[in-house]
Parts: structure tokens; C-alpha cells; sequence
């Protein structure tokens, strides 16, 4: 997946100016940056979900296996049946199962829902992928809000997977979970390598240097520099990362 | 002060106090299973009851609830999807000011429209009008609960390829249900009570009638007519169908708070 040349807007705002990325697949990329400064918007771009926001607005190109995903006659729909997403807070569907809130995602399928046996099996695979199947699995039934926070995120991450996506797209996913629920994410999001490409935004560096193949740097809506993580944080080129990565502002 | 305040606290309750004191003690020896399932008798004859009004009142709030409630619902999730267009800020204002119209206005354009050309009173006719009313007091709570509902649960939906239609229906409507029936149960008790709509639309009726084109009895009617009448029989059904009528009302109040309670008790954590 790659953007080039993607601008976003709020109304007036630019939010995202003139990005170009290349996410490798199978790989995950941590994109870092201080408050504000448009990673979150980039991310929310590459599954058309910024266009949701009333007056937002996209120019640029993502292609994802080569098609551009904003040209004319692409349902972003479809889009987004293709890219998972994970959000800053859990965001289990109250009303339904635990099983059910896995199996959100089937029933929209492009080719129609599988079968009960078939979705039992791949509501047990996606909650096994996302550690979380030990927990849960003999309460399947029970209320998807009777979970804990840590469990909620990590069933909001079997939910993601559970359709098999290319992409999945996490938004600070560890912003409001607690040390060891964080660590259990982010053990997940080094299992998924190679299987799934992975893009997640944090404000958390040591997060990104744990989790990530590569790292983009952000600042006031532009892509400062990306870098395989080691390097970023080791030698960064340009002297705002250094600055950012070193904590003199940000 | 705080005395002048709980004296105030205590005023507020003693009007229903003494109104369901005064009905238990005037209507309660009237009720019986002759009450429900029996037509009025004839003045000066002892018995009967108001079998026909109960189901009367239930034919009416049947229709009302058919008119009201999909109505209801639909333009409140209408507001809730659209909020600041200039449609949803003219349907809400105009639903605010249609919730504030004296009922009886709402009985004289009911019969208006849909009694004078046919030439007759209607079931039907009643069931609009109390339907009419109801479409506004369902479709501001239906808005407001659906409003409640994280704009993260919309979004979450959304990115798993949800259609814009089937996230409202499916994650926001079912996520509001609740609020919604509760709203909806509020509605239903607020006009199985109505009298002023019905006086020209449904207009009541002494005997049994099932049909929706011809006029209909309804307990408020008939408490009504029964309450006017010279006759101490009458009287006695009277207060016990006010009894029931009010029965009515708190079940369903009460119906509503434990829909209301369910769904605290699911929101978890």
C-alpha cells in the first residue's frame, strides 16, 4: 500500500499536506508525531473513513495492489471491507455476543455470510490470533460489554481480522489501556507481521520502536521522514525528528 | 426554606394520593370480571360494564401505535442521521410546535378531514388523530437516544464496510432500542388517556364494535358520558373505569421504567 501526493482537509484546515508513504506488506510501520499533527487523519484516509466527517475532504492518491482507492467508481465500502480498523477506545457493539461482535464483520461479506459452522470457526480463529480465545470461550455468548477494556480492544482487533483484510489500521490502540493490556497488543501486533500489513498510529516512541519494521515521523501535516525503525531512531536525517525523537518538543 | 422546599416536595405528591385514594374507594368494589367483559347496563338497571370501551380504547391505541410509532421512530432517526440540515432543524421545529397543540385542535382537524367527508365517526379516524399526537412525543426521544449513542459505535461499523443505512439500522437503532421502547411505551400511555381528540373522531358507542370505520367506544369516553349521567349505577362504573384507566397508564409507566433500567444495567463496565 503506498499514498502519493494525499492532502486532507477539515472544512478549511489542512490537516494532511502532500504525503507520500509506502507501507510495505507484511510489514508494520508506526507512524509517530506530536498531538495535532495529522497522523491520525493520514491513518483515517488510507480506509476512506475521513471523508465520513461532515466538509472533510481527500485530494492525492492510496493505491492499495495497485488501484488507486480514490479513483472515480471505487465504493469505499468496499474499501473498508478490505482494511481493517482499531480505534483509540474499545468499541465492542453493546447489544451483541462476543461471538457476534467477531462475526460483525461476516455478515457484511462481499461474497455473502459463511455458514454457522464456518463462522464458529473463524470467530474461534480470529479470537485465538488476537490471545484472546482462553478468556472468552466460555462466555461466547455472554455480553460483549461485560469484558474488560484490555479485552475489549483485543476483541475490537479479532472483529478487525476476523474478515481477513490486507491492511489493518490501528489508531493509538493502546491509548487507554493499562501497562500489561498494552503489552498484550502490542505482543499481538508482532504476531501479525507477515500475515497482515500493519500501520499503527501512536504517540508512544518506545511503542513504535518496539512494535514497527518502519516508522514515519510527522509534524504539522507533513511526513518529515520515514525510516526502517532502528534507523529512525538511531540516526535520524532530519533535525526535527532528532529533536521530536530526542523529547525536545512534542 | 429547606422546610417551605420539603412541603413543596410533599405537595407534589399528595394530588396523586388523593386521586388514587378517592378512585380505590369509589371504584374498586365495581371491578369485577362482569366490568371487563360486559356492555354498559341500561339506566336504572344494577351490573354491566365497559367491556366494549376497554377494547375500544385498545383498537384505538392499536391504530395510533401503527401511525405513531413507525412514523416516530423513522423522522427521529431521521433527525438524529441529519442533524443540522435545514430539513431536520424544520421537522423538529415543527414537531416541538405539533406536541404543543391543545389536543382538542387536533380532534377538530381529525374530524375535519376525516369524518365530515364520510359523513360518520370512525375508529379510524380516532386512531389518526391519537397517532397524530403521538408522532412527535416518539420521534424527539427516539432522536435523543439515538444521540446517545457514541458517534465511536457508528464509526466502528462503518470501517468494517457497514452500509450508511444498515450501521443506523443495525449498530445505532439497536444499540438506542431501549430508550426507544421506553419512549415509545411513554407515548402510548400519555394517549390512551386522551379525551378531547376523540370526542368528534371516534365519538364512542353503547355496544360492541370491532369494525374501524364505524364509531368506537373508549374508556375515557365512556367515563365521560357515564360520569355526566344522572344515575348512581353509571357513576360507580365510571370511577371504576377511571380506576382501570389509570391502572392502565401506570403499568405501562412502570413497563417503561424497567425498559429503562435494562438498559443501564447492560451498558456494562
Amino acid at each position: 500500500m503506498r499514498t502519493r501526493d494525499l492532502d486532507a482537509y477539515f472544512g478549511a484546515t489542512h490537516a494532511v499536506r502532500g504525503v507520500s508513504l509506502d507501507l510495505v506488506d507484511g510489514d508494520v510501520t508506526a507512524v509517530i508525531g506530536p498531538s495535532g499533527c495529522g497522523k491520525s487523519t493520514l491513518l483515517r484516509c488510507l480506509n476512506r473513513m475521513h471523508e465520513t466527517v461532515p466538509n472533510a475532504r481527500v485530494e492525492g492518491e492510496v493505491h492499495l495492489d495497485g488501484r488507486d482507492i480514490y479513483a472515480r467508481g471505487v465504493n469505499p465500502i468496499a474499501v473498508r471491507r478490505r482494511i481493517g480498523m482499531v480505534f483509540q477506545r474499545p468499541t465492542p457493539f453493546p447489544t451483541m455476543s462476543v461471538r457476534d461482535n467477531v462475526a460483525a464483520g461476516l455478515k457484511v461479506a462481499e461474497d455473502g455470510m459463511p455458514g454457522r459452522a464456518a463462522v464458529n470457526d473463524i470467530v474461534e480463529a480470529a479470537l485465538q490470533r488476537a490471545a484472546l480465545w482462553d478468556e472468552v470461550k466460555d462466555r461466547l455468548t455472554s455480553s460483549a460489554t461485560a469484558l474488560s477494556g484490555g479485552q475489549q480492544q483485543r476483541l475490537c482487533i479479532a472483529r478487525a481480522i476476523a474478515t481477513r483484510p490486507a491492511v489493518l489500521l490501528l489508531d493509538e490502540p493502546t491509548a487507554s489501556l493499562d501497562p500489561l493490556s498494552t503489552q498484550k497488543v502490542e505482543e499481538l501486533v508482532y504476531e501479525l507481521r507477515r500475515e497482515i500489513t500493519v500501520v499503527i498510529v501512536t504517540h508512544n516512541m518506545q511503542q513504535a520502536a518496539r512494535v514497527s519494521d518502519t516508522t514515519a515521523f510527522m509534524l504539522m501535516g507533513e511526513l518529515i521522514e520515514a525510516a526502517p525503525t532502528r534507523a529512525l531512531f538511531t540516526s535520524p536525517r532530519d533535525q526535527r525528528t532528532e529533536a521530536y525523537i530526542t523529547g525536545r518538543f512534542g | 426554606m429547606v422546610a417551605l422546599t420539603y412541603g413543596a416536595a410533599v405537595g407534589a405528591t399528595l394530588p396523586l394520593l388523593f386521586i388514587l385514594g378517592h378512585l380505590l374507594v369509589q371504584g374498586a368494589t365495581s371491578i369485577n370480571v362482569d366490568f371487563f367483559t360486559r356492555l354498559g347496563p341500561n339506566p336504572g338497571e344494577a351490573g354491566g360494564g365497559m367491556g366494549n370501551a376497554i377494547v375500544g380504547t385498545l383498537v384505538i391505541v392499536a391504530i395510533a401505535g401503527a401511525i405513531g410509532l413507525p412514523i416516530g421512530i423513522g423522522s427521529g432517526l431521521y433527525l438524529a442521521e441529519r442533524r443540522d440540515s435545514r430539513l431536520a432543524n424544520l421537522v423538529r421545529f415543527l414537531a416541538d410546535v405539533l406536541n404543543g397543540l391543545p389536543s382538542i385542535i387536533i380532534g377538530i382537524f381529525a374530524w375535519q378531514v376525516l369524518v365530515r367527508p364520510v359523513g360518520h365517526f370512525s375508529a379510524l379516524a380516532g386512531g389518526i388523530a391519537l397517532g397524530a399526537m403521538m408522532i412527535p412525543l416518539v420521534s424527539r426521544t427516539t432522536e435523543e437516544m439515538i444521540l446517545l449513542v457514541p458517534v465511536a459505535l457508528r464509526e466502528a461499523a462503518l470501517a468494517l464496510g457497514y452500509t450508511r443505512w444498515r450501521t443506523s439500522l443495525a449498530i445505532v437503532l439497536r444499540t438506542a432500542l431501549p430508550g426507544i421502547v421506553t419512549g415509545a411505551l411513554v407515548a402510548i400511555a400519555r394517549i390512551a388517556g386522551e379525551t378531547a381528540p376523540l370526542l368528534f373522531t371516534a365519538f364512542g358507542n353503547q355496544f360492541w364494535s370491532f369494525t374501524l370505520d364505524q364509531p368506537i367506544a373508549a374508556l375515557p369516553l365512556q367515563i365521560y358520558v357515564y360520569a355526566i349521567s344522572p344515575y348512581d349505577d353509571w357513576h360507580r362504573l365510571a370511577w371504576a373505569g377511571a380506576l382501570v384507566l389509570i391502572g392502565v397508564v401506570f403499568a405501562i409507566s412502570l413497563a417503561a421504567r424497567a425498559a429503562t433500567r435494562s438498559r443501564l444495567g447492560s451498558s456494562g463496565d
